[in-house]
């Protein structure tokens, strides 16, 4: 199929001046820029870590495994629950570059090379002792699988049941689906009814009362911490982008799942929006200079995220947007939790308020929202093949930027989990014929 | 709705010959000619797996069942909108649409049941700006009881759009006549699955596939007599058994493998028992009952009366579990599992599958296909290899 091709708009009629060839730059000019954002989030997250391999080793804690997408870590945080997420645990496995011999454990198993690489790295290492370079990943007490969108999830967390034997509620989000986008008052009562049936099964795990007043105290945490993020994203709309919004913005991912809703947790975010602000203010940005400002749709390549970076650094371009980085949330577009009504504004979080159970459409506009109100120069849509949340239907994404839009989009493919699916060279040609394009289209438009 | 495009009391061979014209035609012929016999008449589309066609029904229109276009259609567009790694029956369902095959229907229905599945619906929505596009999110959380409120609420927007599509209100009484005609269909449909446990020598699974497709593509009231008729006949037929292996086949509940193909898995030396194709077209495992509140009684049906399925996660009981049961109550000899490439919930599946089989001692093979395969050769080589070991073990 032609899914690797580069589709940029049409060029502009009329003859120009004779084309110049364009050099590409000789050497990558990588960002060493390790900031005190980056050295708490290494500590922060380090005694998280700490805390999930005490637990798997008996000294304390009861472990509910979740999802990224919209989770209600508020509600974990209200029992004192260590808060477990696979997809942080196989990203970090790929990110060491330890993922592969899980995967192929797996496969051993049964799992198909065609299923997605993260359960498959997960449910590897949960047979290989569960015993990993970072921590000791706790057994599931309580598997809460928040169905926010993906439908692997349900499937992740029906296995991990099957081979621990944990007690498990699916907790039933429906997906945005109606012509205004909004979820129906009955959709928000069937969440709130669940969170409700899942405060049941808190209580009756952990012998703990539940506390409404504790839990809008959490709550109020997690609503500072979504302004902190929202106004930390918001930077990028400056001109340089202080950070870069994909490669910066996964070291905030970690806090921002691992610790919403704690004091630890917002004094992190307390401090990358100071650190960051300050960058802002002095105008620097992640590279020494800010030649070309993207938006970015789908998961990183983790197993090669040095090289993948590195590959976009030596054009001198920064993403100054990502749909990743919404998985979560979309704080940046207005959603904050609220200690008022706490249920609702958990089950509003994971109905309306993150990218993954908001349909492709609600996510063509939101990339068209990036591009135009973070003035990016071009859209790089990175489809890996085990996430077809993000990826199937790609090509359609890319049609309605290049052709209905005129936004010069670049489509390639790789994996976010599985090492073997990153094709560096023919990925470094693709790129680098994508921003030598550009970077000609805009000497062209110079001399007229 | 009726018009007979077929004449009364046909024999059993001469309506699966009609079958096999009908559910081989990528141009939809039969629905355009119903479409084609009244006023004002349309048709809504519905992918798999399970959709609620009573609601289309009750306001007059024609539920078609879409299910890709199989190897009957090249695929020249849609793989510029769906990469290589995504399943055929969503390029092949796309590709229908781009080369102008379901301009006769008003709108499609995709359903909650794979990643893939649903952003075909955004897809459809931006390419095919006219059709009415519903997306329908089946509950998850069968535990539980607010999931049969929350569906009954879905049902009820979805209805809502399709009333506006046809211009006509749904009363309690059509919801009710509709639901009693497809009991029929669904109560008959059970009835071929039952001769093919009893007795598979009675009816080919192929021949069980052709007669459950044709019902998704020609009006319910014509389909009722030819496929009660058809039971009918089946259960006189006499046939001696051959010296076959008796199998359970699953992992088909979506993308369709094509008719050679199971063929060719039976003359290679199985009898299917049971399977999962076509899966919709028998969701429930009884009747719908009958109620005041139709629309109520379809999402307890959906919750309390349905069978397993690889979409649909009911920790009530293990998916393992259910199918080691059905291995055991058909006397199976062995299982296939036959699942379409790339088809994630299909393939995740398996891994859960092979561990019982294990667990168990239940002899099983895994084939891969897509729709649009031709030649079976390697597959009927697997299966012959795999009757033998198990028929001379």
């Amino acid at each position: 199929m032609a899914n690797n091709q580069l589709i940029m708009p049409e060029p502009s009629k009329g003859s120009g001046p004779k084309q110049t060839p364009v050099i590409p730059p000789k050497e990558a000019k990588k960002s060493d820029y390790q900031g005190k954002m980056h050295l708490l989030q290494k500590e922060m997250i380090g005694h998280y870590y700490d805390r999930l391999t005490a637990c798997a080793e008996g000294k304390g804690g009861k472990a509910a495994y979740m999802m990224i997408s919209g989770n209600p870590v508020e509600l974990i945080q209200a029992f004192d629950m260590i808060p477990v997420y696979p997809e942080v645990n196989a990203l970090q496995l790929a990110v060491k570059k330890t993922s592969l011999p899980f995967i192929l454990q797996a496969e051993e198993m049964g799992y198909s090379i065609d299923n997605c690489a993260y359960v498959k790295a997960d449910i590897g290492m949960y047979f290989g002792g569960r015993k990993t370079a970072f921590a000791t990943i706790p057994k599931p007490d309580l598997i809460l699988c928040n169905y926010v969108g993906c439908n692997v999830y349900l499937q992740w967390f029906e296995h991990l049941k099957e081979y621990s034997g944990a007690e498990t509620y699916n907790l039933d989000i429906p997906f945005c689906r109606t012509t205004t986008g909004e979820p129906t008052p009955e959709d928000i009562a069937y969440v709130v009814k669940q969170l409700e049936e899942v405060i049941v099964v808190c209580e009756k795990m952990t012998g703990i009362k539940f506390d409404y007043k504790k839990l809008q105290r959490i709550v109020a945490l997690s609503a500072e911490t979504g302004e902190l993020w929202s106004e930390i994203k918001k930077l990028t709309r400056r001109r340089p982008a202080p950070f870069d919004a994909y490669f910066d913005s996964v070291t905030m991912m970690a806090p921002l799942y691992c610790l919403r809703g704690t004091e630890e947790g917002l004094q992190f975010f307390q401090e990358a929006y100071k650190e960051m602000k300050e960058k802002a203010d002095r105008a620097e940005g992640p590279l020494p200079e800010e030649k070309f400002r993207f938006v970015i749709e789908g998961p990183p390549p983790w197993p090669h995220l040095r090289t993948f970076r590195d590959m976009f650094s030596r054009w001198g371009a920064v993403a100054v947007a990502s749909t990743y980085s919404t998985v979560g949330g979309l704080w940046e577009f207005g959603f904050r939790h609220d200690p008022q009504r706490p249920l609702e504004s958990i089950a509003m979080h994971m109905l309306r308020w993150n990218l993954t159970n908001r349909s492709m459409l609600q996510r063509y506009q939101q990339i068209k929202s990036y591009v135009e109100d973070w003035n990016a120069d071009a859209l790089v849509i990175h489809s890996v093949k085990s996430c077809r949340l993000f990826s199937a239907g790609q090509g359609d994404m890319r049609e309605y930027f290049a052709k209905d839009l005129g936004v010069p989009t670049l489509l390639i493919e790789s994996d976010l989990e599985d090492p073997r699916y990153f094709a560096e060279a023919a990925l470094r040609n693709r790129v680098d014929a994508f921003f030598e394009s550009l970077e000609h289209k805009r000497m062209l438009a110079a001399k007229h | 709705m009726s018009t007979t495009t077929v004449q009364q009391g046909p024999s059993l061979a001469s309506t699966l010959e009609f079958a096999r014209e009908v559910t081989q035609n990528v141009e939809f012929s039969e629905a355009k000619r119903w479409l084609a016999n009244g006023p004002g008449r349309k048709a809504m589309g519905c992918f798999p797996i399970y959709c609620p066609v009573e609601l289309i029904h009750s306001t007059g229109m024609l539920p078609v069942g879409i299910v890709g276009g199989g190897n009957q259609i090249e695929i020249a567009h849609a793989d510029s909108r769906f990469q290589s790694f995504v399943c055929s029956i969503v390029k092949s369902t796309l590709e229908l649409g781009l080369t102008d095959r379901l301009k006769f229907l008003s709108g499609m229905i995709f359903h909650s049941i794979c990643d893939p599945a649903r952003n075909l619906g955004s897809v459809y929505e931006r390419n095919f700006p006219g059709m009415h596009i519903e997306y329908i999110h089946f509950p998850q959380n069968f535990v539980s009881a607010s999931n049969i409120t929350y569906l009954v609420s879905e049902y009820r927007r979805v209805l809502d759009g399709l009333e506006k599509v046809a211009g006509r209100k749904a009363t309690a009484e059509n919801l009710n006549r509709s639901i009693e005609l497809y009991n029929r269909i669904r109560a008959a449909v059970r009835g071929l699955y039952e001769v093919r446990a009893e007795s598979p020598q009675l009816l080919s699974a192929s021949e069980n596939w052709l007669l459950t497709r044709l019902g998704s593509l020609i009006a319910p009231e014509d389909y009722l007599p030819l496929l009660e008729q058809a039971l009918a006949e089946v259960k006189t037929r006499t046939a001696r058994p051959k010296d076959r292996i008796r199998v359970v086949l699953e992992g088909s509940f979506c993308e369709q493998p094509p008719i050679g193909l199971i063929e060719c898995l039976e003359e290679a030396g199985c009898y299917i028992l049971d399977d999962d194709f076509l899966l919709g077209s028998h969701w429930f495992i009884g009747d719908v009952p009958i109620e005041d509140n139709p629309l109520h009684a379809l999402a307890e049906s959906y919750s309390n009366r349905s069978v397993f399925s690889g979409v649909k996660h009911d920790l009530r009981e293990a998916k393992a579990d259910h199918l080691i049961r059905n291995v055991r109550e058909k006397k199976a000899d062995a299982v296939i599992f036959l699942a379409p490439k790339f088809c994630e919930p299909a393939l995740f599946d398996y891994a859960l599958y092979r561990r019982a089989f294990d667990k168990h001692n239940i002899s099983n093979l895994f084939l891969e296909y897509e729709e649009k395969t031709w030649i079976y050769d390697r597959a009927r080589s697997e299966v012959e290899t795999f009757v033998e070991s198990l028929l001379f073990d």
